[in-house]
């Protein structure tokens, strides 16, 4: 009846894992109770959790990602205390719960912090960038939002029901096969990455067709902002590289299910066509997290500088050299497979070029800064870090692509070049889109003084926790080790653990940031749409924008839209009469979809197959219900649209003689 | 900068015609966004099987499995499907309801043929020691062949609800919109197949 689900799967085998499993229990139950105590349900399903609109799916998405940030935080917490103490057998974690934890680390990072924080970011931006009134498709933007939390529901109650993986979150066979790890854990993987991997592929497809097909009239391809760009390359490459994620997690599934063949030691299996699959996935991927970040970094750049983007459409060649490259270049991360000669060198010779169109980024931002009146806000701090530091995990990284330097693999400096990417790259990026574009989403800016010091606070722990696992790399210290026994890496991972303490008050600072700007919303509160004079079209529309962006139709003429409008004076323009404005409804199916599909996968997990037919005929009638209603539209008549633009009062106050 | 002499001058409204044409538009290049994809995933699936063909493990082989009168006429019953839903297509064209209804039920005949004898092969080779199971070189098969064939299947599902709706609805442009995207679908599987067919079968059995 229950499959393989007994009340063995609750954590009381260890203290760590039950408090892990309480404190997950307690915060749910704690924020079911906050909203039922201030009789917010009704609000919370009708505005939000059923909503259509892409500005909300945004801001839901960044929600997620930022309450798995902090799930996945505290993971890498422990990571770092356990090896602070372990030298000697001294640690407090058993072996098989220290791979746990590293294996939902990454997981959570890549996959429900990461991906839901720059999808976030598209939903919340692109639509308003380039001028539209929605994604191309709103109901199956809902469908991937709940996709990708169903997945990350199931990461957190894995840590209450059962245990997570421990093959790494990359789920290598042989050791991820039913014979060496009997246990659930793997399963919660596949299924995680499998349903939220849906969930990003229609994601691609979504933007890809928004981008392609919903811009303002004359808005050139050459002419979109750069976010909206990256926005775009990234969406060709999901659409194109997930497959590949699906194909290896499933055909994973297929061995441990139904006791296939494709990676077993035996039989026929082929351990290294998995790495393979997982890595046609897995470069491109990086590249998914990094250029939405550089999309950001050149908004930010420009905005902060009063200037135009320095080299716009070289920044456009090299955004799409990138997305070219990032598909042919998986290779590197395997040169020890054991492939000829002539394979090794072409991938060896291909991977280092793409530091060629990084590089011509670089110094793009560097020229749109010279001679501008930099202005150094908290998005544009992040914006100089990420500049300093990458520098760093750029050069690590061409070391790391050189196929004869490949000892180097293996090791913690393969730990910090990947964090170098990770964190002053793609991090610091999303930080630096979510502080420039939070007064835009809620109609108030975030506290500038917490905002300095988490930022602080984040780059230089980011050195302390990083910096030493270089080194260490050289000394030779393999990456996840559970327990050492050489004294001289002791300082090193102690000067480490320090600067993970100091990440720990970056959060707490961001945490206080925003406590602090609701507190003070009135105070903070901007009085035009556009408070930091801004170039792009996003900053046309109110703060918080109204449920259709644009009452008019924006006609586009050249970059920077926004800004050519102030210029010429007609940023108050208002139009004789308004229109009716056709929206799309509300859908509960979104997230009766999402709901099902984890039921669906929780079954899967543990073999209760007739929940497992409940959870997937549930799935088949939402999309069913969904698909065959064409009327599911809302009209705003004219008369509220002009209601709602008498409200706003759009003063480009420091619009009028700005250098260009 | 003097290139971009903006003016907000509001562009005309859409009518409504116009936006569900765009609508339209936007959905018809979004599912072939998707047929990349998904051409995507059974491309690595085929590479898959290239890389896994000779692990037999001991077990049989392609050469001692696949039957040629089988595979031909499975292929005839696909490409005889897909030029009956081209006769779907010419009666949306005339606007003739009846005339789709009786082309789309005879494409889901024949569909549903290929189904069948797809499903017979495959229980046929497990029964007789040749499951997935047995050797990588199998399990790669079944779950091409087997991958295929699932998506036939949610074809041949959409094909009775298309049915249902244009009995009941009618052909307005949205049921046109989406019996199109049907075909495309329908066509894609067929190409997909010719795929199969030259990498899979034709290796074993010459």
């Amino acid at each position: 009846m229950l499959g393989k689900l007994t009340i063995d799967a609750l954590p009381f085998y260890s203290d760590i894992a039950m408090g892990g499993a309480l404190i997950t229990v307690v915060g749910a139950l704690g924020v079911v109770a906050l909203i039922t105590w201030l009789g917010q349900w009704r609000y919370l399903w009708t505005e939000w959790l059923t909503s259509l609109n892409h500005k909300k799916i945004g801001i839901m998405y960044v929600t997620l990602a930022l309450i798995m940030l902090v799930r996945g935080f505290i993971d890498a917490m422990m990571m770092r205390t356990q090896q602070a103490v372990s030298l000697n057998l001294q640690g407090y974690l058993p072996p098989a719960h220290f791979d746990q934890i590293f294996t939902s680390h990454a997981t959570i990072m890549m996959f429900f912090v990461a991906m839901p924080f720059l999808v976030g970011l598209f939903n919340f931006v692109v639509p308003q960038q380039i001028g539209a009134r929605d994604v191309a498709f709103p109901f199956m933007n809902s469908v991937s939002l709940w996709l990708t939390a169903s997945g990350a529901a199931l990461v957190v109650v894995s840590l209450v029901i059962g245990k997570f993986s421990a093959a790494g979150w990359s789920a290598y066979p042989p050791y991820s096969e039913a014979q060496f790890s009997p246990g659930v854990g793997v399963d919660y993987w596949i299924w995680a990455i499998l349903i939220s991997g849906v969930g990003s592929i229609l994601t691609g497809i979504n933007f890809l067709v928004t981008i392609v097909k919903r811009r303002a009239p004359g808005m050139r391809l050459m002419m979109m902002p750069l976010f909206t760009w990256t926005a775009l390359c990234t969406s060709i490459l999901i659409v194109f590289a997930f497959p590949a994620l699906t194909v290896a997690a499933a055909l994973l599934g297929l061995d441990r299910y139904l006791g296939m063949h494709f990676f077993t030691n035996a039989d026929g299996g082929n351990v290294m066509n998995y790495v393979n699959l997982f890595w046609i996935w897995g470069h491109p991927e990086i590249y998914i997290l990094l250029l939405p970040a550089f999309g950001i970094y050149s908004e930010v750049v420009a905005t902060f500088s009063g200037k135009q983007l320095f080299g716009h459409k070289s920044l456009v060649y090299a955004t799409a050299v990138i997305t070219a490259l990032s598909l042919s270049i998986w290779l590197h991360h395997f040169f020890t497979m054991g492939a000829s000669p002539d394979v090794n060198a072409f991938f060896g010779r291909v991977a280092p070029l793409i530091a060629v169109p990084t590089c011509v980024m670089i110094f793009d931002w560097l020229f749109t800064m010279y001679r501008g009146r930099v202005q150094l806000s908290v998005p544009m701090l992040f914006m100089l870090g990420f500049i300093v530091t990458f520098v760093i995990g750029g050069m690590t990284g061409v070391l790391l692509a050189a196929a004869p330097d490949d000892v180097m693999r293996g090791t913690t400096f393969l730990t910090a070049h990947f964090h170098n990417i990770m964190i002053p790259g793609v991090l610091f990026g999303y930080f630096a889109g979510y502080q420039y574009w939070f007064p835009k989403a809620f109609g108030f800016q975030l506290e500038e003084r917490w905002g300095r010091r988490a930022f602080w606070a984040w780059i230089v722990g980011f050195y302390l926790a990083f910096l030493p696992l270089y080194i260490l790399g050289f000394m030779g210290m393999p990456q996840r080790l559970d327990r050492y026994y050489v004294a001289a890496w002791q300082p090193y991972l102690i000067v480490a653990e320090g600067g993970a303490l100091l990440i720990l008050c970056g959060i707490i600072f961001f945490a206080i940031q925003l406590a602090v700007s609701i507190r003070d919303r009135a105070a903070l509160a901007i009085s035009t749409g556009d408070p930091w004079n801004g170039r792009t079209l996003e900053w046309a529309t109110t703060a918080p924008p109204a449920a259709y962006n644009f009452a008019v139709v924006p006609h586009v003429h050249g970059i920077d839209a926004w800004w050519a409008v102030k210029q010429a004076g007609k940023a108050g323009y208002r139009p004789a009469r308004f229109h009716d404005i056709i929206m799309p409804g509300d859908s509960s199916a979104g997230i009766v979809l999402g709901g099902m599909s984890f039921v669906f996968a929780f079954a899967m997990i543990w073999q209760i197959w007739w929940l497992a037919a409940v959870g997937g005929l549930g799935m088949f009638s939402a999309v069913l219900w969904q698909t065959f209603d064409d009327n599911a539209e809302r009209r705003i008549p004219a008369s509220e649209v002009e209601a709602i633009e008498e409200r706003r009062s759009i003063a480009p106050a420091f619009a009028s003689r700005a250098p260009m | 900068m003097t290139d971009a002499v903006t003016t907000a001058v509001g562009s005309d409204e859409e009518t409504e015609a116009e936006e569900a044409g765009r609508a339209i538009d936007q959905r018809t290049y979004g599912f072939w966004i998707y047929l990349m994809s998904d051409t995507i995933i059974f491309a690595l699936l085929l590479a898959t099987f290239v890389v896994m063909s000779h692990n037999t493990a001991g077990g049989p082989g392609g050469h001692t499995l696949f039957r040629l009168p089988q595979t031909f006429a499975k292929t005839m019953l696909l490409l005889a499907s897909s030029t009956t839903f081209g006769f779907v297509s010419a009666a949306i064209a005339v606007g003739q309801r009846w005339r789709v209804l009786a082309w789309l039920s005879v494409t889901f005949l024949l569909g549903l043929g290929f189904i069948a004898m797809e499903i017979s092969e495959l229980y046929g080779m497990a029964v007789a020691g040749a499951g997935p199971w047995r050797s990588g070189f199998l399990s790669a098969f079944f779950t091409l062949v087997g991958s295929y064939g699932t998506h036939v299947s949610v074809g041949l599902v959409w094909i009775v609800l298309s049915g249902c709706e244009v009995a009941l609805r009618g052909l307005n442009p949205f049921v046109v919109s989406r019996l199109c995207r049907l075909g495309l679908f329908w066509h894609f599987l067929d190409i997909v197949w010719i795929g199969i067919f030259s990498v899979v079968y034709l290796p074993g059995i010459l």
